[in-house]
């Protein structure tokens, strides 16, 4: 259509005067026989999606307090306090070994942009999205939580979703078999390089955590 | 007419007075909240906000009553009176039913039209009296407002009176047939527009604009006497739409029970016509000032001149 056939299309629709009078009257009138879209929330709750992200939990156990994710975080929200313990050696002559105990683990959700960064890099799954997002403080300082509190949003943390039949494995799963090599077979990947099979068995006893 | 019969009356006005403007409220808070997809009031009283306007009114009468220090103080006083009043005495006009009438006045839609102007005498004093330049300018246009629309209401309301050939409004509805709402379709749609910028409705609210003159004549005013000016809108809602109802519409006319549902019908025909009114203040932005008197002198006042000159040509044709 050239612009003038456009303008000449324009005044066409003009000519019946009042048309887009009576077009507002109808547009209010249906809206009024439609259902509004208000929501009653603190008297009826909202119906959320089953992920939706309202508040971040965090299951201590797994946490090695590897920083991961205080350093990711872009409000720099998490913040990790913890100490090395030695434990004795297991056998008679053996080495010492030593492990990171947290100290303190708290989010401040009066910063959090809730990108759900820090739950992406945890190589350890030990923070998750949890749907819960009642948790507004008359108190700004309040509003950080502490690694009690963090744990006391796991029960609300929906279950993983269900594994696709045939798909591939995840990672996860096919990282977690019997050895590497196996899984690598498995997958039919061919062998690596020397460098980097080394750098493999640097990062070998990540194998030995809790999944 | 007894002493007693008088009281019951005026009683039955005041009751009515009272009572109908909170229903044209509570319907505007309503219809408007789902013309624009909102619940609108919820909570007061329990069942869907029934109660809101009541709640509005207690808190009303809490607030503070604050006169500007530079403002004319009796004036200021006394200006939310004016503008009420006369909406509650022309209710006494107003026919319920045949031969219901508070009083039925020979010269009705004369005492009428006459009386409901004097309203924006309240709100000039108020814009006058408050010392305040958005009220000023709020007052004078309401002021500018009522001179350029009395004329097509008056004239529309003439060509009702010359088909009736009374001017007694239970004349008008007795005389009123059917095909009238053809006949006077015009008059009719001239007196309710009139009617609308009488009442600085929207989208005829530019005295009260509130994004340029904040709230124009009423900016001042607080508690219980802003309060009387918002009654003021609606009861002025209430007597517009009855009386739109009465010229063209019937009045107590209906299908059946005349004699004992005039009442109703009448009621029916002007909440109906209180809810058109609520609609176009949804639908339509506000006209601009020259805009609003432009559509007075070029629109309205020929077609109601057109509509008394057919009148009068079937008047003088049937006679």
């Amino acid at each position: 259509m050239s612009e003038h056939e456009q303008h000449e299309h324009e005044e066409r629709e003009e000519q019946v005067p009042g048309k887009g009078l009576l077009q507002g009257l109808g547009v209010t009138l249906r809206s009024m026989t439609k259902r509004s879209v208000t929501r009653e929330y603190p008297h009826v709750q909202p119906e959320l999606p089953p992920r939706s992200r309202g508040v971040i939990a965090l299951l201590e156990e797994n946490c090695t307090s590897c920083m991961l994710c205080a350093r990711e975080c872009p409000d720099w929200c998490i913040y990790i306090d913890s100490h090395k313990e030695t434990i004795p050696a297991r056998t008679e002559g053996g080495r010492e070994r030593t492990r990171n105990v947290l100290d303190r683990f708290a989010i401040d959700y009066a910063l959090c942009m809730y990108c759900g960064i820090c739950i992406e890099v945890c190589p350890f799954d030990a923070l998750f999205w949890s749907p819960e997002f009642e948790y507004a403080e008359g108190n700004l300082l309040d509003m950080t939580h502490e690694r009690d509190r963090l744990r006391d949003w796991m029960p609300s943390v929906p279950a993983p979703p269900a594994e696709v039949a045939n798909a591939e494995p995840a990672k996860e799963v096919s990282g977690a078999g019997p050895t590497r090599a196996g899984a690598r077979e498995a997958r039919n990947v061919p062998p690596r390089t020397a460098q980097a099979a080394e750098g493999d068995a640097a990062s070998a006893p990540d194998d030995g955590q809790p999944a | 007419m007894t002493a007693l019969e008088v009281a019951a009356k005026l009683l039955g006005c005041l009751l009515v007075f009272l009572t109908v403007p909170l229903l044209v409220g509570q319907m505007e808070h309503k219809a408007m909240a789902h013309m624009q997809s909102r619940l609108g009031p919820m909570y007061a009283g329990g069942f869907h906000g029934w109660a809101q306007l009541v709640a509005d009114g207690v808190k009303f009468a809490q607030k503070e009553s604050v006169v500007p220090a530079r403002a004319d103080r009796r004036v200021f006083e006394l200006a939310p009176a004016v503008a009420l009043l006369p909406y509650l005495f022309v209710l006494i006009t107003i026919p319920v039913g045949p031969g219901q009438t508070a009083h039925d006045l020979s010269v009705g839609v004369f005492f009428a039209l006459a009386v409901v102007s004097v309203g924006v005498i309240g709100v000039l004093m108020a814009g006058w009296s408050s010392a305040n330049k958005y009220s000023l300018l709020g007052g004078l246009r309401a002021g500018a407002q009522l001179m350029a629309y009395e004329l097509p209401l008056v004239l529309a309301a003439a060509s009702v009176a010359m088909a009736a050939g009374t001017l007694s409004l239970q004349g008008i509805t007795h005389a009123w047939r059917w095909w009238w709402l053809p006949y006077q379709a015009v008059g009719a749609f001239v007196f309710f527009t009139a009617a609308l910028a009488e009442l600085r409705r929207p989208p005829f609210d530019m005295p009260v604009a509130d994004s340029e003159l904040v709230f124009g004549p009423f900016t001042e005013y607080t508690g219980l006497r802003f309060a009387l000016f918002l009654l003021a809108e609606y009861a002025g809602i209430v007597v517009f739409a009855a009386l739109t109802a009465v010229l063209f519409l019937g009045g107590w006319k209906g299908p059946f029970f005349e004699h004992e549902l005039g009442w109703l019908w009448l009621l029916l025909k002007t909440l109906a016509l209180s809810f058109i009114v609520i609609w176009l203040r949804v639908t339509y932005p506000r006209l601009r000032e020259d805009q609003l008197q432009r559509f007075a002198w070029v629109a309205l006042v020929p077609l109601a001149l057109a509509q008394v000159a057919l009148t009068g040509v079937v008047r003088v044709v049937t006679a």
